[in-house]
């Protein structure tokens, strides 16, 4: 299957050399063949599914609870500003 | 050739819960950066997301107030993209199945009724908050600093069918929606502080014609006022660009409030290829029928079924009803004071008049202050009874919206509790005959209406103090003596 290897690279932000996108684009092109496959079988009287388990409505009560480890969640930001996470230029 | 314009809106509600949509992070605003934060909402491997109950029945109950069909099952869809305020990359949302769908919602503009189609409520998780450096907005910015404290607040979706057609429409949508979620609860539902944000979808189209034209996306509209500028700002430019021949590009658009104009964005991150998957941590949600049922009985009166009922059984005006519904805590404080067996049509005169003014004036709002429905109800009963005029009445009021005191200790404390005494007034009334020789003589010349300012007289003598009726009584009495 036709796939534009760059595209994907570019939105899972992977600066991929020329040899890995042969082997990359080789490698997904079986899955998405793989899928096509799936594609053609008759699911007519199957239902949709998300999941594969059978579970649904699990949820919890809306209660809050303190936070105790946000210092160490800030402590993986490469450049941190008063308590925040500094980063680059967002719009041109 | 003539265009109409069409508008469609998409509408984020911050919902009003303690915790976040899928962790136990506080939701409360104005921490310090970065302290209302877990590995769940800032995406570490390895964690599993929990939906928040509250959530989906806020979204259920404005999904039935907006007359939507709650869908008898939901999932939740990872929305992937990259963007700073994003911590896992991907927001979760829902897409394919979402809790709620084909509603309405009615507005008025310019007293025409208009039903303006509700095409799906859906619940997602709010972003994190960016502060621009180097400018006051995201466009020109050297870089930015990432709040992650709002990141994974419960956010409800309200989209509408593109069914409005002016600016001014849009902006009546925005303002009746954000008076609904505040009356039921479900969000504040302020613009200026971002619980409630908009963005606009507009095109324009020959009129009669059934296609719909290209249309842009307009961003940045943070206040009423804003949405409508904003769209008539894009409105105009739409005309334009088609009059001159050329065609309107799909593209997102912000407003420039300063310039009230609209400006292309260009981001860096342009591919809006967002590849939605169900979300494989969240299990679908199928709310059960008595659930519904029961948050549908619980939702209580509507604005329009209140102003009826104030109307029509308590006997206040049209105008008195819409004032009080217009702000929902003026009108929970005016059901408290009727609660507390106040008379309606005067509790309504006090919180629509001096209430209402000292509010304005000293920019509070009815929850701020410390004079409580209790004291009101217990101002008017002392009105009815007679123990002070209504004319004290205004002077003790603005005693106690000022300092917070009980009615009763300040109508003791400045002595300000009506003379009833007849004796006492007599006595008075019979100085004020004596010192006042003139206009006695004119009324028993038959000028009787000069009798007004001898009341004026007598309640100057007691400092506003006497009851007025009594007064009047017993100066006709007396001058008719002699």
């Amino acid at each position: 299957m036709q796939l534009d290897i760059n595209h994907i690279a570019k939105l899972a932000r992977l600066g991929l050399t020329e040899d890995e996108k042969v082997l990359y684009g080789r490698q997904l092109s079986v899955i998405l063949d793989y899928a096509a496959r799936l594609q053609k079988l008759d699911t007519n009287n199957i239902p949709p599914a998300s999941h594969a388990i059978p579970m649904k409505n699990v949820w919890r009560e809306d209660v809050a609870a303190p936070c105790t480890n946000t210092d160490e969640i800030v402590a993986n930001g490469p450049t941190v500003e008063n308590n925040m996470f500094r980063v680059p230029k967002i719009m041109e | 050739m003539k265009y109409e314009t069409v508008i469609g809106l998409e509408t984020h509600a911050q919902l009003l819960t303690a915790s976040k949509m899928f962790c136990s992070c506080s939701t409360k605003f104005g921490n310090r950066p970065n302290t209302n934060i877990c590995p769940i909402c800032t995406g570490q491997p390895g964690v599993l997301p929990v939906v928040n109950k509250k959530a989906i029945e806020l979204a259920i109950k404005t999904a039935l107030v907006l007359n939507c069909q709650i869908a008898p099952q939901s999932i939740f869809a990872r929305k992937n993209y990259f963007y700073p305020d994003l911590p896992k990359n991907y927001q979760v949302s829902q897409y394919e199945l979402p809790l709620a769908i084909n509603g309405y919602l009615e507005i008025v503009v310019n007293g025409e009724r208009r039903k303006i189609g509700i095409t799906r409520v859906h619940l997602e998780e709010d972003a994190g908050k960016l502060v621009h450096k180097g400018a006051a907005r995201i466009m020109g910015s050297s870089e930015s600093l990432v709040d992650y404290n709002r990141t994974g607040t419960p956010l409800m979706e309200i989209v509408t069918e593109p069914d409005i057609r002016s600016p001014l429409e849009a902006k009546v949508f925005m303002e009746t929606l954000q008076h609904l979620l505040q009356f039921i609860q479900v969000c504040d539902a302020k613009m200026e502080e971002g619980s409630l944000r908009c963005d606009g979808n507009i095109s324009i189209r020959p009129l009669g014609a059934t296609k719909l034209g290209t249309k842009t996306e307009v961003k940045n509209m943070n206040t009423f006022r804003g949405i409508q500028k904003a769209l008539e700002a894009e409105e105009v430019r739409h005309r334009e660009v088609i009059a001159a021949g050329e065609k309107i590009m799909q593209e997102t658009r912000y407003f420039d409030e300063i310039t009230e104009t609209t400006k292309a964005m260009r981001s860096k991150e342009e591919a809006h290829d967002y590849r939605y998957f169900p979300e494989p941590d969240l299990v679908p949600l199928e709310p059960e029928a008595d659930w519904v049922e029961s948050i549908k009985l619980n939702i209580g009166e509507l604005p329009e079924q209140k102003k009826s009922r104030y109307i029509a059984a308590l006997g206040l005006s049209a105008e008195d009803a819409e004032v009080l519904l217009a702000t929902p805590a003026l009108a929970k404080y005016f059901e408290a004071c009727l609660e507390l067996k106040a008379p309606a049509k005067a509790a309504a005169n006090w919180l629509i008049g001096d209430i209402t003014a000292y509010l304005n004036e000293h920019e509070k709002t009815i929850t701020e202050i410390n004079f409580l429905p209790a004291q009101l109800a217990e101002m008017l009963e002392m009105i009815e009874n007679g123990a002070i005029s209504g004319k004290i009445a205004k002077i003790v009021l603005t005693e106690a919206l000022a300092i917070g005191k009980e009615i009763k200790e300040i109508v003791k404390e400045k002595g300000l509790t009506q003379v009833s005494d007849e004796g006492e007034l007599v006595k008075i009334i019979k100085e004020v005959i004596a010192n006042n020789p003139g206009p006695v003589t004119q009324y028993r010349q038959g000028k009787t209406g000069i009798i007004g300012f001898l009341v004026g007289q007598v309640m100057k003598a007691t400092q506003g103090r006497a009851n007025p009726r009594l007064v009047n009584q017993l100066l006709g009495k007396e001058l008719s003596k002699n």
